[in-house]
């Protein structure tokens, strides 16, 4: 059970790694939102159940925890990228299609 | 050892969002970047809470991310122009 | 009180927070938490718009753990598909932002939607408004709505449409 734990934390550690690389790396807010979100969510929830594994008094406060971090996480990040799409921050220029502001151009019009 | 190891990614990664946070350039940037950084603490906070084998410890991880999701939220709301 | 099946479902998802945060069944922790449980129902039930419309069949409580595995099985994939991306330094990227029509009508299906876009393969919801979501896809494939619809949100939609009929 120990060697789970401990495996699942390296797991979890590895993922937070790469979505702070995800947010050193990516061009714009976006991607950024992309990276980030993604990787550390899965990361946390694995290190957290990871130390739930290893000893049996920390588990039912990292279940909650985990629960907690998995329902705000994507709010939280859906948040950021609404204000900054309603700032005007631009998209990167290999951007493909940009629909939302087609939408706004229509009701300025 | 493994332990050791996660110790070392996590340190990595708090060094790389605290570059973005540094750099920039938009505040939306800065603000996606302390998100991150408080995620990376909560599991931290875990992970030391195993390693000094302090149950009070998980308490604290739970109010620190509440706020952090709290502040966050905020932050953006007040960013997009109407609280 | 429109709604007093929504109201007892606030108060139990209280409690059981409760629980799991206090672990313990004390008559101290009971005490207290059943008064602020009380204060903080009565005070917040109104505003809560997720919870006054909120219905609940044997259905649903069917349906939920089987959306939960799809859930995990994409999230897991979303998690493998960036790492490859962010570590190839070619950084290979396509992005853009697309619209995504819902036929889901309650609230909290719809913020369950949304949450389960953003965890899932390169898609972000950016936006929601009434039944359009707005969604930053890391790997353009189809660009008018019916195309996106039914690589977004086409595996969550089934199910998440048997949980509301």
């Amino acid at each position: 059970m120990v060697i789970v734990g401990k495996i699942l934390v390296l797991i979890g550690s590895i993922f937070l790694f790469l979505g702070s690389l995800g947010i050193f790396r990516m061009p714009d807010v976006y991607n950024r939102l992309q990276a980030g979100t993604k990787a550390t969510t899965l990361g946390a929830m694995s290190l957290i159940l990871g130390v739930g594994f290893m000893s049996s008094s920390f588990l039912i406060k990292s279940i909650v925890l985990i629960i907690f971090i998995v329902l705000t996480n994507p709010i939280s990040s859906s948040t950021i990228a609404r204000a900054s799409h309603k700032a005007g921050v631009p998209l990167v220029k290999e951007s493909v299609i940009d629909v939302c502001k087609d939408n706004v151009r229509e009701e300025e019009a | 050892m493994i332990l050791g190891l996660s110790f070392i990614l996590i340190g990595l990664a708090v060094l790389f969002s605290t570059l973005r946070l540094l750099k920039g350039p938009s505040p939306f940037d800065r603000l996606l970047a302390a998100d991150t950084l408080a995620v990376i603490t909560t599991a931290l906070l875990v992970l030391m809470a195993s390693y000094f084998s302090r149950v009070i410890y998980m308490d604290v991880a739970l109010v620190y991310s509440v706020l952090g999701f709290a502040g966050v939220v905020v932050i953006a709301r007040y960013l997009e122009g109407g609280l | 009180m429109k709604n007093f099946k929504g109201f007892i479902i606030f108060v139990i998802v209280l409690a059981l927070t409760w629980l799991l945060l206090t672990g313990s069944l004390g008559k101290d922790e009971l005490l207290i938490g059943g008064f602020s449980l009380v204060l903080v129902a009565i005070l917040f039930f109104g505003y809560s718009d997720l919870y006054r419309a909120l219905k609940i069949t044997p259905k649903i409580i069917l349906f939920y753990p089987l959306y939960l595995l799809v859930f995990l099985k994409e999230l897991i994939v979303a998690n493998f598909d960036v790492a490859s991306r962010v570590i190839r330094p070619s950084l290979p990227i396509n992005p853009g932002i697309v619209a995504v029509k819902t036929s889901l009508k309650d609230p909290l299906s719809k913020l369950i939607l949304a949450n389960s876009i953003t965890l899932t393969p390169g898609t972000l919801t950016v936006d929601v408004k009434d039944d359009t979501l707005f969604i930053h896809w890391i790997d353009v494939k189809g660009k008018d709505v019916e195309e996106a619809t039914k690589e977004i949100s086409g595996k969550f939609e089934k199910i998440l449409k048997e949980i509301v009929k």
